[in-house]
């Protein structure tokens, strides 16, 4: 099963839910833990992984060959992203708008243009006890982290339970994250910021058609708008976590949740047997 | 005029909360919200919308299956996944256009995406900008450009000293968008390993960008350790910690009645709040 853990806004919890989740499962089963919030990993402040492994993320940039080029400037014509530019005998590129498609150098008629790679992150690895980490890391000052989020999710292994965690927000970064998932949980609070959130990762993960659930973390504060939202929407309310000052203490020091509140571990098994019931009977419906 | 633009790195440490509390203490400003994937500003300042527009940003291709020939050489080239069985799948495609360039039948045209909407509208406190990117849209850097360039027309217009903006969590496309070429950046975090990780990596961004940098700790007293590792943390690193708010359950009590903090209550987080802006004032020279 592929999960990933999502939420619209930042800060509700879901590295909270998606590490807890990696340990209890990580019992009985290999598990994968993929950190696809590459602008900001944090799920190995609680995984304390040994990283073994990391290799850089590239893309592919294009580089003129300027005795071949005659300035004809198709490269620049071609270029969705104005990431080429021919004035006066000189071409000019700007790597941070470059997508890396390609299409500059295949439809150069002079072939004078080759790509070379341009690093904007790294992916690293490493384990601890039965869960596998992955994580992506976006360099400082690159702008496009979709590229490491792909090159993150090449580790799936689908014998492995595999859970992802997403960055906060509903743009090309958490698509990219969630898509291919079995089944996505939504972290929210009980807070009007909480809520409008919510709604719009509801948009995200309706429109690519994943079954979803909801997680409300910090429960008891805040108005109690996200229920009846939930049951209008049909979306399933899987696990209420409570304000608690002990869970935030916890939380700060890095402590997974089910390792300093082992009262919690029935809780992180009933959350996925749920899960695993929503998607068998999903899979059975298609 | 001058910009402070309000980051975090990590989601959830209360930049709109400390933004609608500006809002409401500063004078002669313009709010402009680019957290545009989850823009959530909007909720506590009730603003009455006077101008909408729509945000035509990128394209996506699309193929006329009755020209198709099925030859295969779309998805042969495309780099991003996007072209599945003869068909485009919109969610992949990032709109580079290499397919309709190479495609020998001309089955393959690029179809512009309306992307969102951005609005200009009337507070109390203030104009404010903001937007709605759609649901699973690219180019959030964009209209978080579009959205800052109206701010500062308007500020130009009406002679008003601030522009404060909301930004969005994270460190890539739409923070670098809403960072580059502002005044101050004022980074809140929190006292959590997680905030602590993210803040390390937001203050470089800035260095990066050769923005200056204030700190403020939020909810400083969940973990009192963590905040003086903080505070020593950022002398070093020239980002000065110039306001420790107390964690106190008034700010959920003062979102969920739809107000910031400093009009619903004249307690000790507003105070804190009240001496941030005067800190942000000082340091932006007005």
């Amino acid at each position: 099963m592929i999960l990933s853990v999502a939420s619209g806004k930042g800060g509700t919890g879901k590295t909270l839910i998606a590490t807890s989740l990696a340990f209890a499962l990580s019992e009985k089963n290999k598990v994968q833990l993929l950190d696809c919030d590459v602008e900001e990993p944090n799920a190995d402040i609680f995984i304390h992984s040994h990283i073994t492994q990391s290799y850089p993320v590239f893309i592919p940039i294009p580089k003129v060959d300027e005795t071949k080029c005659t300035y004809c400037g198709k490269c620049a014509e071609v270029c969705a992203y104005n990431a080429i530019a021919v004035v006066n005998k000189k071409v000019l590129i700007f790597p941070e708008l470059c997508h890396g498609c390609g299409a500059c150098s295949y439809l150069c008629p002079e072939s004078a243009i080759t790509e070379e790679g341009q690093e904007i992150g790294v992916v690293e690895k490493g384990n601890s006890g039965n869960i596998e980490l992955i994580q992506g890391r976006l360099t400082i000052g690159q702008l496009m982290a979709p590229p490491i989020i792909r090159e993150v999710k090449k580790h799936i292994d689908s014998r492995n339970e595999v859970i992802i965690d997403v960055s906060p927000g509903t743009s090309c970064p958490v698509v990219e994250a969630i898509k291919g998932s079995d089944f996505c949980l939504l972290v929210t609070e009980p807070t009007p910021f909480g809520l409008n959130d919510l709604s719009l990762a509801v948009e995200v993960v309706r429109e690519l058609g994943i079954p979803c659930g909801v997680v409300i973390n910090r429960a008891g504060v805040g108005d109690g708008k996200i229920e009846p939202y939930c049951s209008e929407q049909r979306l399933p309310i899987l696990l209420r976590i409570p304000l608690d000052r002990k869970i935030a203490t916890l939380y700060s020091k890095g402590v997974p949740l089910i390792e300093g509140m082992p009262e919690w571990r029935n809780a992180f098994f009933k959350l996925f047997q749920d899960i695993e019931e929503i998607v068998s009977v999903n899979q059975a419906a298609k | 005029m001058k910009e402070v633009v309000v980051l975090s790195g990590k989601g959830g440490t209360g930049k709109t909360s400390i933004v609608a509390s500006f809002a409401a203490i500063a004078k002669k400003k313009v709010l402009a919200d680019c957290d545009v994937d989850a823009a959530d500003l909007y909720l506590l300042l009730q603003p009455q919308v006077k101008q909408e527009h729509e945000f035509w940003s990128g394209q996506t291709a699309y193929i006329d299956s009755e020209k198709c020939n099925q030859c295969g050489l779309c998805e042969e080239i495309c780099r991003f996944g996007a072209i599945e069985n003869y068909l485009v799948v919109p969610i992949s495609c990032e709109g580079c256009g290499f397919c309709s360039q190479v495609c020998p039948v001309d089955a393959i045209a690029m179809h512009e995406n309306m992307s969102g909407h951005w609005f200009i509208s009337e507070t109390h406190y203030g104009p404010l900008v903001h937007a709605r990117l759609g649901v699973a849209q690219e180019n959030s850097g964009k209209l978080v450009a579009l959205v800052r360039q109206n701010a500062k027309h308007i500020a130009e217009e009406g002679n008003l000293g601030y522009i404060i903006v909301d930004g969005p969590p994270g460190i890539g496309c739409a923070v670098i968008s809403s960072l580059s070429g502002a005044d101050l950046a004022l980074l809140v975090t929190e006292p959590t390993l997680s905030g602590m990780h993210d803040l390390d990596r937001i203050i470089e961004l800035c260095r990066h960008f050769g923005i200056p940098a204030l700190v403020c700790i939020n909810k400083y007293d969940i973990n009192e350790e963590n905040s003086r590792q903080i505070e020593s943390y950022c002398a070093k690193q020239k980002a000065e910690v110039v306001s420790r708010i107390p964690f106190d359950n008034v700010v959920t009590e003062a979102l969920v009645n739809g107000l910031p903090v400093v009009e619903f209550s004249d307690g000790r987080v507003s105070r804190e709040i009240e001496n941030l802006w005067q800190s942000v004032s000082l340091a932006l020279g007005v």
